[in-house]
């Protein structure tokens, strides 16, 4: 049994084969892969016994299931309209030519991936952006780049 | 007797039954409210709108589809509201919609196309968003071609997939403006769990799904001199060709399809039923074969019960849902890949034609036909057996594009060799009728008596039941078959997929005992197929299947060993059931695969 397998095997143990359990399964996978590989989703479907389409499906409608390949880090800049007007677009433009890739993109290390993603409620702090699951907020063009540097120099 | 509730619609009257919808209360008053997302074989969803009425005392409008009756409710269907918010609502769908009709393989046959004739939409007041969409088009599968650009994401596809079916080949998938029917990681239905059954087809509403089509190149085979084309029929073509060109559901047609065959150029017009009534005959042979395995010689290994495999569908499923069963699967060929293999050289031989020149057609009310004649086993014949299959659909077009009047042609009758087949053949094409057929043949060689039944209608076996229980008492038994004296044997006929999952499942826990199984993937058995005329619910299968059976009770021979035609080949071909050359032309292998 490889990770891969294990992972799911133990995820379906914990949480049960009946459907509505689907989604907490598909986060655990997210949590130590960052994304839905198809691998992990035809594991899924086998373990669960429903169509794997129907996995596929349910990933596809939420924004934080991907299925395409992403790093260690994502980043979610929000783009919603409070964000926008205190300067989303410079954040952003700070981290592409920080991280030298572009939004949509993992860089080639695997370590990062730029997303934009609506309203996080942080309108307050704006501008606000996640990584993982960590809010960082009132963000400048220069503090990003400093948070962004702590994550890569990390390990 | 369940509560009746009072309502009026358009200010007439009427009581239905606790539970009903405003739709089904309308359709008792022939007041016709236009659905696209609302089909009678499947649950509601309630997704396009298009079926909104106006409730007194409400300002929205409700989905008639979905909102059941209640005391006094007052309904208008035809309000300046209702009208104009159904025009919208067709206009909108339009805007994602490719309309090219006149392009397109359902022009003419496409119910959102009726209804924006039916509501004048002539206009275009609202943006075309289809140049924005990135829309893809699979036509990898030898079956189906899935178009998404004539998608309306109404899902009635969906619905069949997973109720009917209980496949699930295909599932909503992204969300908003991006939302598509898509397989797992939007793979070519080829490479999925997909069965090829063609229910999808028989279910979409525009040309989203549709057969592939083999009409040009059948076309081009009858125009080229040097080939000698044959062309097969399957039993329920004759009961639904009529459906399609313009006959009532449930209208016979034998004798003038044969007439429009030789006229479209055909040069012998041959009959899938002579290979019905061989395959009772190798597959009642092979049953036989396993009972006394099993019961005299206490082999542990023999595979009970003995499932059919003449749905092509079914046997797809099967392989991908259930592989520890194949065993258990009959290594008959269907009839259609019996009569391929045999085209090719029994034909060939008689009537002295260079197999290499011959190209074998078959009309099939099955999408899942097209699958099994390219699979690379079907080629025991040394050629492909079975060149080109068309539905029963395309076969009407092809009768249209020649400019024959169906309704004006004579009664002919099917070639020889291979063109005579018994009323046991012709209800192949109802389920429950391979069982039945089988049981006239094996009952009689097994006591040399007649099956117990008044004119040989097995009764138990026939209707469209989910899963169908018939027990038969052998008594009598010739000297050969001692063996099987006083053995009950216990049989199960199913149709549609999701009943065969049920089936399997009782089968796999221990909770039932059969030794012979009939399952058809589709609704109604073949009647009921993914080629066969649409729009289609259990009424119009009830009038196709009524018609398998008159059709049967008006043949001279009832029984697939009386077959004059069978007793010859097994004279001067093939010897005996589960001959060395039977094995060779009309057995096959099954292959595992994916179950996800």
């Amino acid at each position: 049994m490889d990770f891969q397998e294990k992972l799911v095997h133990d995820l379906v143990a914990k949480h049960g084969t009946d459907r509505e359990n689907l989604l907490p399964i598909l986060q655990g996978v997210i949590d130590q892969e960052r994304y839905l590989s198809e691998e992990a989703i035809l594991k899924i479907a086998k373990e669960m016994s429903i169509p794997a389409a129907d996995v596929y499906g349910t990933a596809t409608f939420y924004s934080f299931l991907d299925t395409d390949p992403r790093g260690k880090y994502v980043i979610r800049v929000c783009k919603t309209i409070t964000c926008a007007m205190k300067g989303k677009n410079q954040i952003i433009q700070a981290i592409e030519s920080f991280l030298k890739i572009k939004v949509g993109e993992t860089t080639v290390d695997k370590k990062f991936t730029i997303l934009q993603t609506n309203c996080l409620g942080w309108c307050h702090k704006a501008p606000a952006m996640l990584v993982n699951d960590d809010v960082y907020t009132e963000l400048t063009p220069e503090s990003v780049v400093d948070i962004l540097r702590e994550y890569r120099e990390e390990n | 007797m369940s509560n009746m509730v009072n309502l009026t619609i358009n200010g007439i009257a009427v009581s239905v039954e606790e539970g009903k919808t405003i739709l089904e209360a309308a359709e008792k008053l022939h007041i016709k409210i236009p659905t696209l997302c609302y089909h009678k074989d499947l649950c509601v969803a309630g997704n396009c709108r298009v079926c909104v009425v106006e409730q007194v005392g409400n300002n929205k409008l409700v989905a008639s589809c979905a909102m059941p009756v209640s005391e006094g409710m007052e309904i208008n269907t035809n309000t300046l509201k209702v009208r104009n918010c159904r025009k919208h609502i067709i206009e909108l769908l339009l805007t994602e919609h490719n309309e090219e009709c006149t392009k397109c393989y359902r022009n003419g046959h496409c119910e959102l196309q009726e209804l924006s004739a039916e509501y004048q939409i002539t206009n275009q007041d609202f943006i075309d968003l289809v140049p924005d969409k990135n829309y893809t088009v699979d036509r990898i599968s030898p079956a189906i071609e899935k178009d998404d650009s004539k998608c309306i994401r109404c899902q009635r596809c969906v619905r069949t997939c997973a109720e009917i079916q209980s496949v699930g080949a295909i599932a909503v998938a992204h969300k908003g403006s991006e939302m598509k029917i898509s397989t797992v990681f939007d793979r070519a239905l080829d490479e999925v769990v997909c069965t090829n059954c063609g229910q999808c087809i028989v279910h979409c509403p525009t040309g989203a799904l549709t057969e592939k089509s083999y009409v040009e190149k059948v076309w081009d085979a009858i125009a080229d001199p040097e080939t000698h084309v044959v062309v097969q029929t399957a039993p329920a073509v004759r009961i639904g060709l009529g459906e399609e060109l313009g006959f009532e559901p449930g209208t016979r047609v034998t004798g003038k399809m044969v007439s429009a065959l030789r006229r479209l150029g055909f040069d012998s017009v041959l009959d899938t039923d002579f290979t019905a009534d061989l395959t009772i005959m190798e597959e009642g042979t092979e049953l036989l074969t396993r009972l006394k395995r099993a019961l005299v010689e206490d082999d542990p290994d023999v595979a009970l019960p003995m499932a059919t495999s003449c749905s092509p569908g079914w046997v797809k499923y099967i392989e991908h849902k259930y592989p520890e069963y194949l065993p258990n699967l009959s290594t008959c060929k269907s009839p259609q890949q019996m009569f391929g293999a045999l085209a090719k050289t029994y034909y060939a031989k008689n009537v002295k034609v260079d197999p290499q020149n011959i190209v074998s057609v078959s009309i099939m009310p099955c999408t899942a036909k097209k699958y099994e004649a390219n699979r690379p086993e079907m080629k025991d014949s040394g050629y492909k057996d079975v060149d080109f299959v068309l539905t029963t659909r395309e076969l009407a077009v092809m009768i249209r594009q020649a400019g024959i009047e169906f309704e004006k042609l004579n009664d002919e009758s099917f070639d020889s060799i291979m063109g005579t087949g018994s009323g046991a053949a012709v209800i192949f094409g109802a389920t429950g009728g391979v069982m039945e057929a089988a049981l006239r043949t094996a009952y009689e060689i097994v006591t040399g008596r007649e099956v117990p039944f008044d004119n040989l209608e097995i009764l138990p076996v026939r209707g469209l039941e989910g899963v169908k229980e018939a027990s038969i008492k052998i008594e009598g038994t010739v000297d050969d078959w001692k063996f099987l004296e006083g053995v009950e044997l216990k049989c199960a006929i199913t149709n549609g997929l999701e009943n065969a999952h049920q089936l399997m499942n009782n089968i796999k826990n221990g909770e039932s005992f059969y030794h012979f199984i009939e399952i058809m993937a589709c609704p109604g058995g073949c009647l009921g197929g993914g080629g066969q005329p649409y729009p289609v619910d259990d009424e119009v299968r009830m009038k196709r299947m009524q018609a398998i059976y008159n059709e049967d009770s008006d043949l001279p021979i009832r029984k697939s060993h009386e077959n004059p035609e069978i007793v010859q080949i097994y004279k001067e071909f093939l010897e005996e059931p589960l001959s060395h050359k039977s094995h060779k032309l009309l057995h096959t292998t099954y292959v595992k695969r994916e179950q996800y």
